[in-house]
């Protein structure tokens, strides 16, 4: 269902055609990550730390060395030591020096998977026995895993040398808080004294993992010229170049990054792990190194999002206004610092207007891998704090949420928590359509079939989105057909989407535009593909390049008919003389003429924009419970969501399914389970439980329009804000069910089952 | 992992003598859903996996007057797409149709299950409440062992060196018998049991004659518990069946992991008993 | 060092005979000797369903197989499902409803929902849930999954 403003708008635009990519990915020709084939290729294995967190005392490299089909083994002996540089991804930044760190350890390693050695080997199983040949004597050191236990006093230290920072000030001596940082607005003294309510709880949540299906790989050459080739899936070449080169201390423009088909990322394959360890064994042998990661090192090693403990306090009127509300959100970042604390302090109260406000974020390191983006990193943790305590406080007051909600909405003019001044914005427009929704208006049946007690469950959630830097270059083919070139990798369908700007603009079908993700030197820099910034910015940038060919191709009719070009105008597909009627052509006549005009056209456009403009997502979660074993089954859901301009209706669906699909699993059942130890135990799909098809029902969608104005075609991003209000969404229901408010992740049977005994 | 060999075996002497000659590292391959796994985990170094699927005695599936005897290397598939099968033994095709997703049991079976002598393996009750015999063969012949006998703790059974499973046998069900498998697991389908109980009946009327319960992921090994006793000769009734639930829990020996905690399996094996219960009188009503 | 074993079988209609060493997965046999690249890895333990393939007329985890075991065989993958210049239904069905999105699970699923409606043309949405429950797809949420399989059934 779509609440579509767009509707007769557009040509191409809000049409559902077919991918440019779909073909080659529904035949298996498509080229991923780990399917490149190069002559003479070596493949890679990493060994990694058994240990959560231990010093190395010494690496003995001899018997893998000795081992007959073995290329070359290296540590971090053969890295050359990165510099003390941070740099921003676009999603999360990074210092150079942890980055080097976090490929391979150094003296210590600070989290289980943490890598200590690669080999390169004739073949996969002779890298893999050569690896487990390494010696490594390891002095094993009390691990710190959670941020409660990393912030007190004497915790076992993760980095010696960070120098921690308190509000501006840095901390003397040894410590894990990395960062505290503060918001604060009005005066929520003030602010909590005039409520009648007020309500504050504490939570927990536990770290879990993007779950892309396909595992990291990268493949490299090192050349005798000193260049690096990198064949990867990533979510950014440029970033990917970025990284790679600063950790093997090379010139960017030393190193080449060839992106191939990825697999899946939401933020999760912006960080290099092993790019620059591939580079280096193909240093060390003069050939191709190729490596994959295996399941167990995806969920061990790359980046996961925080488990974090927060506490939210809300306060409101009788009458429903929010009065006040401050929350301390502490995220642990992983082996080292950078989590999206920042993010979530961004997002925690920006649903609402509330007139007084503080909010503390607190960045901890632990031994734990080194935390990535996922999906709105930060937002679905802060939510879960929030839209819990908003639901309690709906409960209180007797008031329906959804009223709540639209009656404290953040509009055009809201000061958010943080400082900016909200856009445009259509938070009040996704309640609305949520209160019209089929769903909200279908009484749920309280009791289910033998037994079972459902609940239904509101919440909504905020992502401020980004722009940040695309390039796209459109060359005009003589049949009118163009090849668009762009440098953002597709991930889920964004090709089609980009090539439908630039259609829309040049007046013919999407199938006439080819769209082709080119290498980082075949296209202008490019940032990641994440923070919901791909259809925004690139395919803002294929909207000023279709432009760009516009204005040239009026040159080029000008030319022909030998008038001036103010003469010219396009429309409707057209370009014709203004005085003239009989002078016209079409976009695919007047490229048929190019090669007597002066050669092909080639448009382009690089853009870094700055209204992305944030978006909303309210949903309706339906949930059935068997009491007598904790099992929660969702049974409806229904995701509303605020898109700007749909692009492509099919794939922006899409993205809120699957963003349902991922915050269904994360509420319920997926969690990092460590053991005493602090070693991960269930790094395997089996065990970490994502949801099947059989775990999910029908993801009902509502399409909301409320079109960007920082956006040629009102494009807001679309693919983060639909996980972040999921997880409370659910925690809601499981309440309207039960009665019980759980506020630690995951909310799996077992917890659910020690409630309702707790209960009795 | 270590380079191991893969011997196809054609008949039971052949597998015999492979086994025989590589002691602790070789091991029989069946659907391999396991195996192979282990195998590329480094759990087991091995020289060579010996494919039993190819031998004619592990394949029997047969519907006897009195016996049915089920090969070793019969996939899951197989016990709940015969129909003839699937009708007798509903309890067992309730463990065959819930091991892995399609795939998986397009090669996994019964006979693998058993063997890798997981505690949390959902065939491996089914197999313990039919009342299954082990069909062992060796270098020193052939020997039976009762299911419940056959696993000795995790990951570990009777089985010797040289030794492997050929087949289990089970009565036919009589008028009056029915029999039942539930597990707990949070998702719907492609998870390991947090625990499960198999349970079956033979009734006269509304008596039970006998009755067999067994718990799986509460132990070391599956537990053949005293509920089956405690309703032998009782009434089929729902006080009777809550206490042999209770009976059940009591049996469970269960230790806390990422699966669940002690507390919540003891619990689970209580519901699961009373249901596979219920749901194994039922079908011994409707049985004929 | 153990040696080769001689594997002959039939891949996508076609004879293949070829040598692979007896400890790798008919998955790495696929990809990294037979250079058939369109089936893929996501867990390489039975967990995903990305590297499904048929094996002689079942849907199996080519992970959990030995490329030794197929001799004398057929297997069919992804690279076998259209016909010259001709898309199978399903495949068309998951172009025109969206059911991809990365792409990594599709081969996967196009081979399971194949065998599925190789054996029942029209399956409950309950009954496809259930039989690509073996199959983890991260991008979607599968509901246009299932949705393209139900058009697909529909257009058969
Ligand atoms: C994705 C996935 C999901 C799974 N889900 C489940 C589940 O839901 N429930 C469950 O119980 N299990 C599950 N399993 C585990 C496994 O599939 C089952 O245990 C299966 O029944 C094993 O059968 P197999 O034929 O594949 O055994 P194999 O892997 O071939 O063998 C298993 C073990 O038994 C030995 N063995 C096999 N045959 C013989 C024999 N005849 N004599 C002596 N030893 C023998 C092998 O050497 C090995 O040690 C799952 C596995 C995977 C990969
Ligand atoms: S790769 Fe085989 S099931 Fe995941
Ligand atoms: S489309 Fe990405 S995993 Fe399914």
């Amino acid at each position: 269902m779509t609440t579509e403003t767009t509707k007769g708008k557009y040509n191409v635009i809000g049409t559902r055609p077919i991918r440019h990519d779909g073909y080659d990915k529904v035949t298996g020709r498509a080229i991923y990550g780990a399917d490149i084939k190069l002559p003479a290729l070596l493949q890679g294995a990493v060994l990694r730390s058994p240990h959560a967190h231990a010093r190395i005392k010494s690496i003995d490299t001899s018997a893998a060395k000795a081992l007959p089909g073995v290329s070359a083994v290296i540590t971090s002996a053969d890295f050359p030591g990165a510099h003390d540089t941070l740099i921003d991804l676009g999603e999360g930044a990074i210092n150079f020096r942890y980055a080097s760190n976090n490929v391979m350890a150094g003296d210590k390693v600070l989290y289980k998977g943490h890598p200590v050695a690669a080999v390169a080997a004739l073949d996969k199983n002779t890298a893999l026995e050569a690896a487990a040949l390494i010696k490594v004597d390891y002095e094993v050191l009390k691990p710190v895993s959670t941020v409660m236990e990393a912030l007190k006093p004497g915790a076992p230290i993760v980095l010696e040398d960070l120098e921690g920072q308190d509000l501006g000030e840095k901390i003397d001596g040894q410590t894990n808080q990395a960062n505290h940082i503060r918001h604060e607005f009005g005066d929520v003294e003030k602010g909590f004294a005039e409520a009648d309510i007020v309500i504050e709880h504490e939570f927990d949540t536990a770290m879990v993992h993007q779950g892309y299906i396909e595992p990291h790989n990268a493949t490299a050459t090192w050349d005798e010229e000193g260049r690096v080739t990198i064949w990867t899936s990533t979510q950014g070449s440029f970033p990917t170049r970025r990284q790679t080169a600063g950790i093997l201390r090379l010139p960017d423009s030393s190193v080449k990054v060839i992106p191939l088909e990825i697999g899946g990322g939401f933020g999760g394959k912006i960080p290099s792990y092993l790019e620059p360890v591939a580079a280096i064994l193909s240093r060390e042998t003069g050939r191709p190194v190729k490596l994959l990661m295996e399941r167990t090192s995806v969920f061990e090693s790359t980046g996961p999002t925080p488990g974090t403990w927060m506490s939210a306090k809300v306060g409101v009127k009788n009458d429903g206004t929010i009065t006040a509300a401050t929350a301390d959100l502490r995220f642990d970042a992983g082996a080292y610092p950078g989590s999206p604390v920042g993010a979530g302090m961004m997002c925690v109260f920006s649903c609402y207007d509330i007139p007084n406000t503080r909010i503390d974020g607190y960045d901890v390191v632990v031994n734990k891998p080194k935390t990535a983006a996922y999906r709105a990193p930060g937002a679905t943790q802060a939510a879960y704090a929030m839209e819990t305590v908003v639901d309690e406080i709906c409960q209180k007051l007797g008031m329906d949420p959804l009223e709540f909600r639209i009656k404290n909405a953040a509009k055009e003019g809201t000061r958010r928590a943080d400082g900016p001044i909200h856009p445009i914005i259509g938070a009040v427009e996704t309640h609305e359509a949520a209160k019209a929704s089929d769903h909200w208006n279908t009484p749920l049946e309280k009791n289910g079939s033998d037994g079972k007690l459902r609940g239904r469950g509101v919440a909504s959630g905020y992502w401020f989105n980004i722009g940040l830097k695309s390039a796209v270059t459109i060359s005009v083919n003589e049949d009118g057909t163009v090849a668009l070139t762009e440098g953002s990798t597709d991930i889920g369908g964004s090709r089609a989407s980009i090539a439908m700007m630039a259609a829309e603009v040049l007046g013919i079908p999407a199938e006439e535009v080819r769209p082709h993700v080119a290498d980082s030197e075949g296209i202008g820099y490019t940032d990641v593909t994440g923070g919901s910034r791909t259809t925004y910015a690139t395919g803002y940038a294929a909207h000023d390049a279709a432009q760009d060919v516009v204005v040239q191709l009026r040159e080029r009719a000008a030319k022909l008919w030998d008038v001036e070009v103010d003469e010219i105008e396009f429309a409707n597909g057209s370009y014709q003389s203004k005085s003239d009627p009989e002078l016209r052509l079409s976009h695919k006549e007047l490229a048929s003429k190019l090669g007597s005009t002066g050669g092909p056209v080639i448009g382009s456009a690089s853009v870094d924009p700055e209204g992305a403009g944030g978006a909303y997502s309210t949903q309706i979660c339906d949930i059935e419970i068997d009491p007598e074993t904790g099992k929660t089954d969702v049974i409806r859901y229904t995701i509303v969501q605020d898109v700007g301009t749909a692009i492509h209706p099919s794939y922006v669906e899409g993205q809120m399914q699957g963003a349902v699909a991922q915050c269904i699993g994360w509420a319920l059942n997926e969690e990092y389970f460590l053991n005493d130890d602090g070693a991960m135990v269930n790094s395997s799909f089996l065990d970490y439980r994502m949801p099947t098809s059989l775990d999910l029902p029908e993801i009902e969608t509502i399409i909301v329009e409320v079109p960007n104005p920082g956006h040629p075609f009102g494009v807001r991003g679309v693919g983060e804000v639909p996980i972040v209000p999921g997880v409370a969404t659910v925690a809601n229901a499981i309440h309207d069910a039960l009665g019980i408010r759980l506020r630690t992740t995951p909310m799996n049977a077992g917890s659910i089952l020690a409630a309702l005994k707790a209960k009795k | 992992m270590h380079p191991f060999e893969y011997v196809r075996a054609k008949s039971v002497d052949e597998a015999i003598a492979v086994l025989a000659k590589h002691g602790e590292r070789a091991r029989p391959l069946a659907g391999g859903t396991d195996a192979l796994v282990m195998a590329r985990a480094g759990r087991w170094e091995l020289d060579a996996l010996v494919d039993i699927k190819h031998i004619p005695e592990t394949n029997v599936l047969e519907l006897g007057s009195s016996e049915f005897r089920l090969g070793s290397a019969v996939a899951c598939y197989r016990v709940y797409e015969d129909e003839q099968v699937a009708a007798k033994f509903p309890g067992l095709v309730d463990s065959a149709s819930i091991i892995g997703g399609i795939q998986i049991q397009s090669r996994a079976g019964l006979g693998g299950n058993l063997c890798n002598a997981s505690p949390s393996g959902d065939g491996i009750g089914s197999l313990i409440v039919h009342t299954a015999t082990c069909v062992i063969a060796g270098p020193n012949g052939t020997r039976e062992v009762p299911a419940e006998d056959f696993c000795t703790g995790p990951g570990r059974s009777v089985l010797k060196d040289g030794e492997f499973l050929v087949e289990m046998k089970m009565p036919m069900p009589q008028k009056g018998f029915g029999a039942a498998y539930e597990r707990f697991t949070p998702r719907n389908e492609m998870d390991i049991a947090v625990a499960g109980v198999a349970s079956s009946v033979q009734l006269d009327g509304d008596t039970i004659v006998s009755a067999r319960v067994a718990l799986a992921a509460v132990g070391p090994t599956p537990i053949l518990s005293s509920a089956g006793d405690f309703l032998a000769g009782k009434e089929a009734t729902a006080e009777n069946i809550s206490a042999a639930a209770q009976a059940a829990s009591g049996d469970a020996s269960p230790i806390s992991d990422m699966r669940g905690t002690a507390e919540q399996r003891i619990h689970l094996v209580g519901v699961l008993t009373r249901r596979t219960l219920e749901r194994a009188v039922e079908r011994a009503r409707e049985s004929n | 060092m153990v040696e080769k074993i001689r594997v002959r079988a039939t891949l996508n209609g076609e004879p293949v005979d070829f040598l692979v060493a007896p400890y790798v997965s008919l998955l790495d046999t696929l990809r990294d000797e037979l250079g058939l690249t369109g089936t893929k890895e996501g867990c390489n333990d039975g967990n995903c369903g990305a590297c499904t393939v048929n094996l002689d007329g079942r849907i199996v985890d080519s992970c959990c197989v030995l490329g030794a075991e197929i001799d004398g065989s057929a297997v069919e993958t992804i690279e076998g499902m259209a016909e010259p210049g001709k898309l199978h239904p399903l495949q068309q069905a998951f172009l025109e409803e969206a059911a991809l999105q990365c792409g990594i699970c599709t081969p996967g699923f196009l081979i399971s929902a194949k065998a599925l409606l190789d054996k029942e043309p029209h399956p409950s949405e309950d009954r496809i849930r259930f039989w690509l429950a073996g199959n983890l797809c991260r991008c979607t949420g599968y509901d246009k999954i299932v949705k393209a399989v139900q058009k697909a059934a529909e257009s058969a």
